[in-house]
């Protein structure tokens, strides 16, 4: 059987700096992993290559059976091999300019021929798929409105319809709701989980807290200085184990009490201290 | 004077814990003002500067400035059409070199172009932009002779590597996140252009090609005088054979067709920016 996501020797350098050493991982089509680690720990670096958007100094990714970047170079392939791979991003990476519809319908371009593509002549189908994706992750009241004119969680809901058109098997996420707010995280948390459960789409997202990790995770993967430090299901992932793994920084990634105000209804943040909104914003 | 000055601000400062003048500072300090000098004296002299002629010459410049100031419109049909004409000039010099600076700028971008590509793109660029419009011009009327076309090539090669140079300069500036995006749907290098590239820079470019466009029209005209065709060309022809208010009448239309120009361009920009 073939792996959704088969990571093998990878190993990527800055300079002197290792920012991944060596990891191996594999997940099997229909898993949800979620990759955890506090910054610079290297899960933005391999979330980059398993992607292909960043090339490893050796080692092999391969995606659903075909490798999309070996030995530091990308395969010939690699372009054919991302429409398998949806990606969402912390800061949604939208085209702010362009409407919520072309930039979903971006999604088809790697199906469509190249030319029909670049010139925006897409089919009825496609035209079709873009708006009953945007149906699915409820906002196709928004269609015709630039991006910028979204609210965060919006846009990061119209980068998913944007993977939906892709008809993408497996979406990596890299911190996809970082920079949102805990209700839209919550929202587009629950929307990615259904994705997996009703569609079979493989996850693997990087996240910065372990309570929204363990939330909606199966499988967790724990990263410490370019390395995998912990990879088993979510729930052996205890606060004790945490701190025996990251000590002192093991804080950064608990945030206590977050996700709870995340299932709250969502309030307004009031706070005057501001260690406590330096903490808030982290 | 500069030195001077500065002179006497560093004897202020020493209680600040400036250094002291030593008689080296003071001798490196004169030496500099007297090359100064010098320059100056060899610029007078090179330049054949003469203000005395200005008094000599105050019959002439009298003459001058009283039919300057008596603007003869009869033919003002004749200089409209040349304002037209220089228009026309600068539309067209500008329009190419948009169409043809678009793909340089793409490829002198070093988040578009490897490095191997950018570097004689941005050298080619800098050959077109180094040498001005007015001596393209001579080339050009030397070449397809005198009249509105050659002004157009000449405005076109050099405005070419200015607009790529602009241009480029705002691809450069784009947020790499959106192309990223695009690129993960598995588009081609082309796609990620035009969708993640263009829409961001769109805007700045449509401000910058109005804004060589108005700088076009004034360069046309100048390209006008040496033969490159539009209103330079009429005013030249008024000022050989003396006809000085009619030159004066072919200044003031310049003047305020520039100026409207200005106005309704910087209006349009206003919009995109």
């Amino acid at each position: 059987m073939s792996y959704a996501l088969s990571i093998d020797g990878i190993t990527k350098a800055y300079g002197t700096v290792r920012a991944v050493s060596e990891i191996n991982l594999r997940i099997a089509p229909g898993e949800r992993v979620a990759l955890i680690g506090a910054s610079g720990s290297g899960k933005s670096t391999l979330i980059r290559l398993s992607s292909g958007l960043l090339t490893a100094d050796s080692g092999e990714v391969k995606v659903f059976g075909d490798a999309i970047q070996s030995g530091g170079k990308l395969t010939r392939d690699a372009r054919r091999i991302r429409r398998r791979i949806g990606l969402i991003f912390q800061k949604f990476n939208l085209v702010n300019r362009l409407s919520v519809t072309t930039n979903v319908l971006v999604g088809a371009l790697g199906r469509v021929s190249p030319l029909r593509g670049t010139f925006g002549f897409y089919c009825r189908a496609d035209r079709d798929a873009a708006y009953s994706a945007l149906e699915q992750v409820g906002i196709e009241k928004h269609a015709h409105k630039r991006a910028e004119a979204l609210s965060g969680g919006q846009q990061q809901r119209a980068a998913i319809a944007r993977t939906l058109v892709q008809r993408a098997r497996i979406v990596i996420a890299d911190e996809p709701i970082a920079s949102l707010d805990p209700k839209s995280a919550r929202r587009v948390m629950d929307l990615l989980s259904e994705l997996n459960r009703t569609q079979g789409i493989t996850l693997l997202v990087s996240l910065h807290q372990v309570d929204y990790a363990r939330a909606y995770f199966d499988r967790i993967v724990a990263m410490r200085g370019g390395e995998i430090v912990f990879d088993g299901p979510a729930a052996k992932l205890t606060p004790d184990f945490l701190t025996e793994l990251y000590g002192a920084s093991a804080e950064e990634l608990i945030l206590p009490g977050q996700f709870e105000a995340a299932q709250a209804p969502h309030t307004p943040m009031r706070m005057e201290n501001p260690a406590e909104l330096a903490r808030a914003l982290n | 004077m500069t030195t001077v000055t500065t002179n006497g601000s560093t004897a202020g400062m020493n209680s600040h814990g400036m250094p002291e003048r030593s008689i080296i500072g003071i001798l490196v300090r004169t030496a500099g003002l007297a090359v100064a000098v010098a320059v100056l004296v060899w610029a007078w002299h090179s330049a054949e500067m003469n203000p005395g002629q200005l008094v000599q010459d105050a019959g002439n410049m009298a003459t001058l400035g009283k039919d300057f100031l008596r603007p003869d419109f009869t033919e003002w049909e004749f200089y409209a059409a040349g304002i037209l004409e220089t228009f026309a000039i600068a539309i067209w010099g500008t329009l190419l070199a948009v169409i043809f600076g678009i793909p340089l700028a793409l490829l002198a971008s070093a988040n578009i172009a490897p490095a191997w590509v950018t570097f004689p793109v941005r050298r080619f660029m800098d050959m077109l932009r180094a040498i001005n419009e007015l001596v393209f011009a001579l080339i050009f009327i030397a070449a397809v002779g005198l009249g509105p076309f050659a002004g157009v090539l000449a405005l076109f090669i050099h405005t070419t590597g200015v607009i790529a140079k602009l241009f480029s300069e705002a691809v450069e500036a784009i947020d790499p996140g959106p192309v990223e995006g695009i690129r993960g749907t598995g588009a081609t290098k082309l796609q990620e252009i035009v969708y993640g590239v263009i829409p961001q820079v769109l805007p700045l470019w449509i401000s910058f090609a109005l804004y060589r466009f108005e700088s076009n029209v004034r360069s046309a005209t100048v390209i006008g005088i040496v033969g490159g065709g539009g209103i330079g060309m009429t005013f030249n022809e008024t000022m050989r054979s003396f006809q000085y208010p009619q030159a004066a009448a072919i200044l003031v239309i310049v003047v305020v067709a520039v100026s409207l120009l200005d106005i309704i361009s910087q209006r349009i920009r206003a919009k995109f920016i």
